[in-house]
């Protein structure tokens, strides 16, 4: 019993670690194509990885992971290529030559699976654990290979800071500087080809554009900064990773890489309501700015109505009032009651205390 | 207005630059001295924007060359600033006021440094000539148009160019920005910098600049305002309708 429970919990351990370092790359990366407006790259390269996995297979007639990830690389790259060249030689627009891109390398790597798995020798079991992912084929070796490449990838965007966010704010400025825009293009596309390949064989080629773009989703609610924004993103992805890699082993029959996702998509929902830049938040802002905005009308009305009367205090029913500013009155002026700026006599007449009389002239 | 500064601040030659198949300069030849306050004036599609971006070799030219203060811009690239138009960015990138101004030292930071003290005190010293130094932490997205352009100015500032390339600087910008403006460009001039800028509002050039280049994808005229800025050249560059004080001329 015991020993079994201690291999549990060293797949858990492996798991857990790959799906931490895979989440924190995957967010890290993922800031710069969501600030770009190129989250659906992220989509087309992943789709387009699965050919490479199988290319890779046939070729180098070998089932290691690393070179899997390396086929995934090279086709996953060459979508990227692809999409340049048509949107540079033909008419078709950036959204849809993605779509093309990413359908047609899907496409023919599920043909290529199809293919493979037909045929008669049983080696190639476990390739399509490419498509969906599959957390407990993750061995002790892939998690170091995930981690080494996804902190030499980490290590790039440091070297890189400057150029990678003047490519995302202002290329032009960039390029006027002397900078290789051009360049620094390539490699951020390459790093975002590296976030997504390492985390193939998990996550699997379907969903894993989700960890590049919700982590940075999230983050962008919580920061107005890059730095930070990077650095949430990458915590997001890493605490995706670890609740879900727990969570799927805990639960039977919960599949890992679904659940990794689907907890990022929790936190984006959750950023979207509680966090500064947030719904919920925004909303709250504004309706007490509504509201003050709305005492300081009333108060205002309070002191023409006075006037009116040439000066002396005089009550006014919360209806007059409601009129002049063709809304409800009641609120704003208990409000204003409780900051004891008006009063209200027994027969529900209001009128602007002295205190309330002195704002109103401030103002 | 001598122009006994050494060589031209700008010196373009036969510049034809095109998009596919359309031209959009037609060659243009320019010569702009050092020291002046340059504006360049055209209609819409006319290759106000193209020409900027021909001489920082932001667009590879289909013919001609273009000098910039006597060499070709990659050698003298640190010598240039550039003010893009303000509509060019995404103003709800995650930054703030000073971080922007920052990125102007980035030429002179090379590959791997990141902005020192030194770099701060600078960018600082930019946002007080713009009088935007209490906003140095505001978030971007909350600046009013006005204060968006002179950050990017500020921006142009600590680049500590001799030359100075602007794309609409007084764009949509309110009367209190576009006087400071002015103001800071004098100074800059008054100081021996070179400043060229597209500009839109034909009525104020002879006010604010003392040269003009017309430009209608071919070059009309090039000169001083007092050569250059006259009615007939106007008509012609903006094809015969009454372009000065016309509801055109915007």
């Amino acid at each position: 019993m015991t020993a079994v429970f201690l291999v549990d919990d060293y797949t858990l351990r492996t798991v857990a670690l790959g799906a931490v370092a895979l989440g924190a790359v995957g967010g890290a990366l993922g800031t710069f194509a969501v600030l770009r407006r190129q989250a659906l790259v992220g989509d087309a390269i992943s789709h387009a990885a699965l050919p490479g996995v199988v290319l890779a297979y046939v070729l180098l007639g070998t089932k290691a992971s690393q070179w899997l990830m390396l086929g995934a690389a090279v086709t996953g790259f060459a979508a990227t290529l692809a999409v340049g060249g048509i949107v540079r030689t033909t008419r078709v627009k950036t959204d849809a030559a993605l779509g093309i891109v990413l359908s047609v390398f899907f496409g023919v790597g599920l043909v290529l699976l199809t293919w493979v798995q037909r045929r008669p020798d049983a080696s190639q079991a476990g390739l399509d654990r490419f498509l969906f992912g599959q957390a407990a084929t993750v061995l002790r070796d892939d998690v170091v290979t995930i981690a080494v490449v996804g902190s030499l990838a980490l290590a790039v965007v440091a070297v890189l800071w400057k150029q990678l966010k003047l490519l995302a704010f202002d290329a032009e400025f960039g390029a006027s500087l002397g900078m290789r825009m051009h360049a620094v293009e390539i490699a951020l596309t390459a790093l975002l080809v590296v976030a997504i390949v390492i985390g193939l064989q998990m996550v699997g080629a379907v969903l894993m554009s989700a960890m590049i773009v919700a982590p940075a989703a999230a983050a962008r609610q919580w920061t107005n900064r890059l730095g930070p924004m990077t650095l949430v993103a990458a915590g997001v992805g890493a605490a995706a990773g670890a609740i879900g890699a727990v969570a799927s082993s805990e639960v039977e029959r919960l599949p890992t890489g679904p659940t990794i996702v689907l907890v990022a998509t929790a936190i984006v929902i959750g950023s979207f309501l509680v966090a500064p830049r947030g719904v919920l938040v925004r909303r709250l802002r504004a309706r007490r700015a509504r509201s003050r905005l709305a005492a300081h009308a009333v108060l205002a009305d309070l002191a023409v109505l006075e006037d009116g009367h040439g000066g002396v205090a005089h009550g006014h029913p919360a209806a007059t009032i409601g009129v002049m500013e063709e809304a409800d009155a009641t609120t704003a002026l208990r409000g204003l009651e409780q900051d004891g700026l008006v009063r209200c006599d027994s027969e529900g007449n209001w009128s602007l205390t002295e205190r309330g009389r002195e704002e109103a002239r401030r103002r | 207005m001598s122009a006994a500064r050494g060589p031209a601040a700008i010196e373009v030659t036969d510049l034809t630059v095109a998009y596919g198949e359309k031209p959009v300069l037609w060659d243009v030849d320019v010569e702009i001295p050092q020291g002046t306050l340059t504006a360049v004036v055209g209609p819409n599609g006319a290759g106000k924007t193209t020409l900027i971006r021909a001489i920082l070799g932001l667009v590879e030219p289909a013919a001609g060359r273009t000098l910039v203060l006597g060499s070709a811009y990659e050698a003298n690239r640190r010598r240039v600033g550039y003010v893009p138009q303000r509509g060019s960015v995404d103003w709800d990138f995650p930054t703030d006021v000073l971080d922007v101004v920052l990125m102007g030292r980035y030429g002179h930071l090379g590959w791997l440094r990141r902005p020192g003290r030194a770099d701060r005190e600078a960018a600082l010293d930019a946002l007080r000539r713009v009088e935007m130094e209490a906003f140095a932490h505001r978030q971007i997205s909350q600046l009013s148009g006005g204060q968006q352009q002179r950050v990017f100015l500020a921006r142009a500032l600590v680049q500590d160019a001799d030359l100075y390339l602007m794309d609409e600087p007084f764009q949509g910008v309110d009367a209190t920005t576009e006087r400071a403006i002015v103001e800071l460009l004098r100074e800059l001039r008054s100081r021996g910098k070179t400043i060229v800028a597209v500009h839109h509002d034909l009525q104020t050039v002879p006010e604010y600049f003392d040269r003009v280049v017309l430009l209608n994808v071919r070059l009309v005229a090039s000169g001083t305002v007092e050569e250059a800025f006259t009615e007939e050249a106007l008509r012609k560059t903006y094809g015969g309708r009454s372009a000065l004080f016309g509801p055109d001329g915007r």
